[in-house]
C-alpha cells in the first residue's frame, strides 16, 4: 500500500488479492496509521460498501436503499432506535439474513469490490472473511478450547499443534487468555457473562476474519465487562475492520471513527463520529444523539 | 336456588373430580399390588436363568428375557437411524409448509394411530411373505429360510410401530437447539451439514436417547405385532441367527394365560413374568423421564 495513492479503487481485483496475500506486511503498515481519520484520509481504503441496499422481511421493507462505506481498519458504528434496521443491515454484510426464511435483498454489498450477493458466492468463505459477534453471548455448550477451535476445525484444520497455537492467540487477542489459560477444557457456559462474550469474540477472531461485525456486543454486560470489551475493540481495530451496532450512544462516541444513524430503515446520516455527535447535519440525527427520542 | 344449595353443588362437583382422579390411582395400585404380591415370591436366581420346564409349570423365563432383549436391540438398531434421519429432514431441510413435509407428518401421525394388531398383519404380509419370501425365491431358489416368522421380521415390524415415537421426540429435541448456536456456527463459516453434525445433533443426543428409550419401552410391551412375525410358543434353544424364532416376555405371558394346558399350574410363573415385564417397562420409562428432566435443567442453565 502506497501512501498518497487513491485507495478507493477497489474494483481492481488483482491489486486487492495482492494486498491480501501480503497481509503480514500490510498489517505492520496499517498499524502505523494514525487513528485520526481526518489527517490521513488519503490512505483510507474502502473495505466494504453497500449500494442501494434494500431488505425485505416478506413484504415489509426493513432497509431502504442504503449506501454506506466501511473503511478498512476503522471502527464504524451504527446507531439508531430499536427496529431502525441497524442489526438487519449488519447481518446483510455477511449474509446471515439468508437463514431467515422469506427475506429478500435488493442492491449490492461489496467486499473488496465483489458483490457478496452475486451468484456462486461461497457463503462459508464469505463468513470466514466477515466474522460476527452477537448481542447475546452464545458460546457452544462445549469447552472453551473447543469453542474457539470450532471455526478452525470446520475449515479443515486438523493439526493439533497449530490448533493450540491459534486458539491461544485468539484468546490472547480477546484479552481472555490470562484469566482462563488454566481451564481451557472447562465448559464455556461456566464462565461469567463478560468472559463468555470474550470467548465468542475469540472464536470469531480465531479464523482471522478481515471484517468483524459486532451486534451490540456489550448490551447484556455490566459496566466493567463493557469497559473491557470496548478496550478490546480499540485494540482489534489495528488489525481488523470493525462494524459495531450499538444502542449506547456514549459507546459509539467513545469507540468509533465513523457513525451511521439509522431511522425506520433509512440511513439518515453517515459521517465521522465527531461530526455526528458534535455537529450533525440532520435534525433527526441531532434529536437522537441529544437524547430527544429513541 | 338457595345459596347453600349452590354451595352443596360445588362441593359435590369437586368431590366428583377428586373421585375420578382417585380411580386411576386405585387402578394402578390394584394392578401393581396384585402383581407384586403374587409374583414377588417367584423371583429367584433360577427364575431368571432357567428355561421353562414341565409344560411351563416350573423352571424360569430366561429364553423370554433373552428374546425380548435381542428383539428390542434389533428394533433399536433399525428404528433410531430411520427415525432420526426423518426428523432431521423434517426439521432441518424441508420447508415447514412444503407438500412433502406435510405428507410425512400426516404419515407419522397416522402411523402412530394404527392398532398394533394391524402392524402384526402388515409384518406378516410385507416383511415375511413379500421380502422374506422374495429373498427365498430369488436367492435360495425356493428353499424356505427367510420367508417365515423370525426375530428380524418381528424387530422390523416393531421398528415401524415405534417409528413415530422416535421421530416426534427427535424433532422436539431439534426444536430445542437454541437458534443462537446455529447462528454462531453459520457465522463461523459452517455449512448446514457441519452445523447439523457438530452442533445440532450432539446437542440433541439426550432428546434422541429419551425417544429411543420410550420406543424400547413401548416395543418391549407389545405382543400383537410379534405374534405373527416371529415369537414362539416354546423353543428349546436361544435365537442365534436373524432368521431364528424367539421367545418374548409379553408373548410368553399371553401363551401361559391362554394356551397352556394347565392354566392353574402356570399361574405363579405367569405372575412372576408379568412383574418382570412391568418392572422392565417402568425402569425404561423412568430412565427416559430422568434423562429428559436432566436435559431440561441443563438447557435452562445454558439459556
Amino acid at each position: 500500500m502506497e501512501l498518497g495513492k487513491d485507495m478507493h479503487m477497489t474494483e481492481n481485483q488483482e491489486e486487492l488479492s495482492l494486498n491480501l496475500k501480503s497481509k503480514e506486511n500490510g498489517n505492520e503498515e496499517r498499524m502505523a496509521f494514525p487513528s485520526d481519520p481526518k489527517k490521513q484520509s488519503n490512505v483510507e481504503r474502502i473495505k466494504m460498501s453497500t449500494e442501494n441496499l434494500s431488505f425485505y422481511y416478506g413484504d415489509i421493507l426493513a432497509l431502504k436503499s442504503v449506501d454506506l462505506l466501511i473503511r478498512e481498519n476503522y471502527i464504524t458504528a451504527l446507531i439508531g432506535p430499536s427496529g431502525c434496521g441497524k442489526s438487519t443491515f449488519l447481518r446483510t454484510l455477511n449474509r446471515m439474513n439468508d437463514i431467515i426464511p422469506d427475506t429478500r435483498v435488493e442492491g449490492k454489498v461489496l467486499l473488496d469490490g465483489v458483490d457478496i450477493y452475486r451468484e456462486n458466492i461461497d457463503l462459508s468463505e464469505l463468513r470466514r472473511r466477515v466474522g460476527m459477534v452477537f448481542q447475546k453471548s452464545n458460546p457452544f455448550p462445549k469447552s472453551i478450547f473447543e469453542n474457539v477451535a470450532y471455526g478452525l476445525r470446520i475449515s479443515g484444520l486438523r493439526d493439533k499443534t497449530i490448533l493450540e497455537e491459534k486458539v491461544e492467540k485468539a484468546l490472547k487477542d480477546a484479552a481472555l487468555w490470562d484469566e482462563i489459560k488454566d481451564k481451557l477444557h472447562v465448559s464455556a457456559l461456566d464462565l461469567s457473562g463478560g468472559q463468555q462474550q470474550r470467548v465468542c469474540i475469540a472464536r470469531a477472531l480465531a479464523i482471522e476474519p478481515e471484517v468483524l461485525l459486532m451486534d451490540e456486543p456489550a448490551s447484556a454486560l455490566d459496566p466493567i465487562s463493557t469497559g473491557k470489551i470496548e478496550e478490546l475493540i480499540q485494540d482489534l481495530k489495528k488489525r481488523y475492520t470493525i462494524v459495531i451496532v450499538t444502542h449506547n450512544m456514549q459507546q459509539a462516541a467513545r469507540c468509533s471513527d465513523y457513525t451511521g444513524f439509522f431511522l425506520l430503515g433509512e440511513l439518515i446520516e453517515f459521517n465521522e463520529t465527531s461530526k455526528i455527535f458534535t455537529n450533525p447535519g440532520d435534525k433527526r440525527t441531532e434529536d437522537y444523539v441529544r437524547g430527544r427520542f429513541g | 336456588m338457595t345459596k347453600s344449595s349452590i354451595k352443596i353443588q360445588g362441593f359435590v362437583f369437586k368431590g366428583l373430580t377428586i373421585a375420578a382422579s382417585m380411580v386411576i390411582v386405585a387402578m394402578l395400585a390394584v394392578i401393581i399390588g396384585n402383581v407384586v404380591i403374587n409374583g414377588y415370591g417367584k423371583l429367584s436366581w433360577e427364575f431368571f436363568t432357567k428355561a421353562p420346564e414341565q409344560g411351563m409349570t416350573a423352571g424360569g423365563i430366561f429364553p423370554a428375557i433373552f428374546g425380548t432383549v435381542a428383539l428390542v436391540l434389533l428394533m433399536t438398531i433399525a428404528v433410531v437411524p430411520l427415525g432420526v434421519l426423518t426428523a432431521v429432514y423434517l426439521h432441518e431441510y424441508a420447508k415447514p409448509d412444503s407438500k412433502i413435509a406435510r405428507l410425512v407428518r400426516v404419515a407419522v401421525g397416522n402411523l402412530a394411530g394404527v392398532p398394533s394388531i394391524v402392524f402384526g398383519l402388515f409384518g406378516l404380509g410385507f416383511f415375511i411373505h413379500f421380502i422374506g419370501g422374495g429373498i427365498d425365491r430369488v436367492l435360495l431358489s425356493g428353499e424356505v429360510a427367510w420367508g417365515q416368522p423370525a426375530i428380524i421380521w418381528a424387530a422390523l415390524t416393531l421398528a415401524v410401530l415405534t417409528l413415530p415415537v422416535v421421530i416426534v421426540s427427535t424433532e422436539e429435541a431439534l426444536r430445542g437447539v437454541p437458534k443462537e448456536y446455529r447462528e454462531a456456527s453459520y457465522a463461523l463459516g459452517g455449512t448446514k451439514w457441519q452445523t447439523i453434525r457438530k452442533i445440532v445433533l450432539p446437542y440433541s443426543v439426550p432428546g434422541i436417547l429419551t425417544g429411543s428409550i420410550l420406543a424400547v419401552s413401548r416395543g418391549a410391551g407389545e405382543v400383537a405385532p410379534i405374534m405373527f412375525t416371529g415369537a414362539a410358543y416354546f423353543l428349546p434353544y436361544l435365537p442365534s441367527k436373524l432368521n431364528d424364532q424367539f421367545m418374548e416376555l409379553g408373548y410368553h405371558i399371553f401363551v401361559m394365560s391362554t394356551q397352556s394346558p394347565d392354566v392353574e399350574g402356570t399361574k405363579p410363573i405367569l405372575y412372576g413374568t408379568v412383574l418382570v415385564l412391568l418392572v422392565l417397562t417402568f425402569v425404561l420409562n423412568f430412565l427416559a423421564i430422568l434423562i429428559r428432566s436432566k436435559i431440561r435443567a441443563a438447557q435452562r442453565r445454558a439459556g
